[in-house]
């Protein structure tokens, strides 16, 4: 018997939870992959899973904030990807993993990827970003694999990543100049996009997340 | 290159679809999921759903509706109608919405803007506003499917409605609804002028070459309703005249493919 893949979406109140963890059991189900996804603010279930996806939604302080309420929950979490687990940040979950995020006030974020989250200036054009935006590779990458021609994902943010360092970088889209928009250190990935409502792109990325065994951990 | 937003919007009804033509491919074409299935295979951007049934009792429909769609289609879904508390809108995004739009209850309390977005964030609070024009170069928001006269001036609820932190705001010319004969491109370019925010053009949609003057005025959302419904276009056709106009259009995503875990 094949052991199911237990996949932790962590819920601090932080983001659309339904939707990340739907996208996530649907990517295992096309990829013939079993798994358990769970919606979890349990620190045990975040550190016994074999997959973390930490969505977000709104502010980045307001995120953090709802993190460290939880008693143990961001422990749970730098535990276990210090173990290995695969982890997995979208948009504000993904914001999170920089060193520190500028809206409202100066937050400390997990520090996995250098730089910081800062409003984004794109003069001319509307803000927030909100929309369909193609990604432009700048590593290959397992996460980014079978993704086909000009694949696009979907964009909701006023705020990115900044003052990275290049091999963290493994997509960036162009709003005003290159947006950081997929990121990875080891074991830790991130998209700024919204993998659970970017159709088959998003999926497919999740469905790589889930099969992905990284092969360094976060240096960080 | 940000792409521009096709959007199909769905009325509907007691959990039913109100109008639309009955694709041959649709089990029951009354179900708003199949619908959006449809919409989603055929390169839709994001789908609306306008919840307009109107008995209070029947309200939890849309709930349905939203948390079965959300199940089968990965893309970004709005919900409006009816929408007048941050309750109204926490049971909308547990079900599966990605944005809720609000308009008559923004509109007599404005505060509701300001507590969703710190409640949600930005990026889920629409506020439609629906607008109809005065005399040149001004327009009145209307309330109440367009029956009731605010007295508030359009441009300027747009600019409050952005300060209050909307995320969006969708635009619909009440003189323009339903007459197929475009969207109404002054009031685009007035709105789009004063605010940052992105903009949904929708009302009066008839012709192909209406979706080119919308994005052109300055919307980066194109909302449609009975042109798709009756299928007289298609949402490739639109984005093919869009990208004829050279105007930026999101291509079909590649299908999904199945790689076995290593």
């Amino acid at each position: 018997m094949t052991q199911s893949l237990s996949i932790a979406v962590v819920d601090y109140e932080g983001g659309n939870l339904a939707s990340a963890a739907r996208a996530a059991a649907r990517a295992a189900e096309l990829s013939g992959i079993a798994a358990t996804v769970s919606i979890t603010n349990s620190p045990a279930d975040v550190r016994a899973a074999d997959r973390i996806i930490l969505p977000g939604q709104g502010a980045f302080a307001d995120c953090a904030r709802g993190l460290e309420s939880i008693p143990g929950l961001k422990d749970a979490i730098l535990t276990a990807t210090r173990s290995g687990t695969p982890f997995l940040g979208i948009c504000v979950g993904m914001q999170l993993m920089a060193e520190r995020g500028l809206e409202h006030g100066t937050t400390e974020g997990f520090g996995w990827i250098a730089g910081e989250i800062a409003p984004m200036d794109a003069p001319g054009l509307r803000m927030p970003q909100m929309g369909w935006n193609e990604l432009n590779f700048s590593h290959p990458h397992p996460l980014t694999e079978g993704l086909g021609a000009a694949p696009h994902g979907y964009f909701v943010h006023s705020y990115a990543l900044r003052n990275t360092k290049p091999e963290t970088l493994i997509a960036t889209t162009d709003y005003g100049g290159p947006v950081p928009a997929i990121v990875c250190n080891g074991n830790v990935a991130g998209t700024q996009f919204h993998v659970e409502k970017s159709q088959t792109v998003g999926l497919q990325i999740l469905a790589n997340f889930l099969a992905w065994t990284p092969e360094t951990l976060c240096d960080v | 290159m940000l792409k521009l937003r096709v959007i199909p919007c769905l009325d509907v009804k007691n959990g039913r679809v109100v109008k639309g033509v009955n694709f041959v491919e649709l089990r029951d074409a009354g179900d708003p999921v199949e619908q959006a299935a449809l919409y989603d295979a055929a390169g839709a951007d994001e789908l609306t759903f306008l919840d307009i049934t109107a008995s209070h009792e029947n309200r939890d429909t849309i709930l349905d509706v939203v948390s079965r769609t959300a199940e089968r289609i990965f893309l970004p879904l709005t919900v409006g109608g009816g929408v007048r508390t941050t309750d109204d809108m926490r049971r909308l995004l547990l079900a599966g919405a990605d944005k809720c739009a609000m308009n008559s209850a923004a509109v007599s309390r404005p505060d509701l803007i300001n507590e969703a977005a710190q409640k949600f964030g930005s990026q889920c609070v629409v506020v439609g506003v629906d607008a109809r024009q005065t005399t040149d170069g001004k327009w009145e928001v209307y309330t109440h499917g367009g029956r009731t006269p605010t007295g508030r001036d359009v441009i300027d609820w747009c600019r409050e409605v952005a300060e209050r932190g909307a995320g969006e705001i969708l635009l619909t010319s009440m003189d323009r609804d339903g007459t197929r004969s475009g969207f109404d491109l002054s009031l685009l370019k007035a709105a789009t002028q004063a605010v940052r925010l992105p903009i949904v053009a929708s009302g009066g949609v008839g012709e192909l070459k209406h979706f080119v003057e919308g994005a052109e005025a300055g919307a980066t959302g194109l909302l449609a309703a009975s042109v798709f419904h009756f299928g007289q276009f298609t949402v490739s056709q639109v984005k093919t005249a869009l990208a004829k106009a050279g105007l930026p259009v999101r291509p079909n995503p590649s299908p999904f493919q199945a790689k076995s875990r290593t």
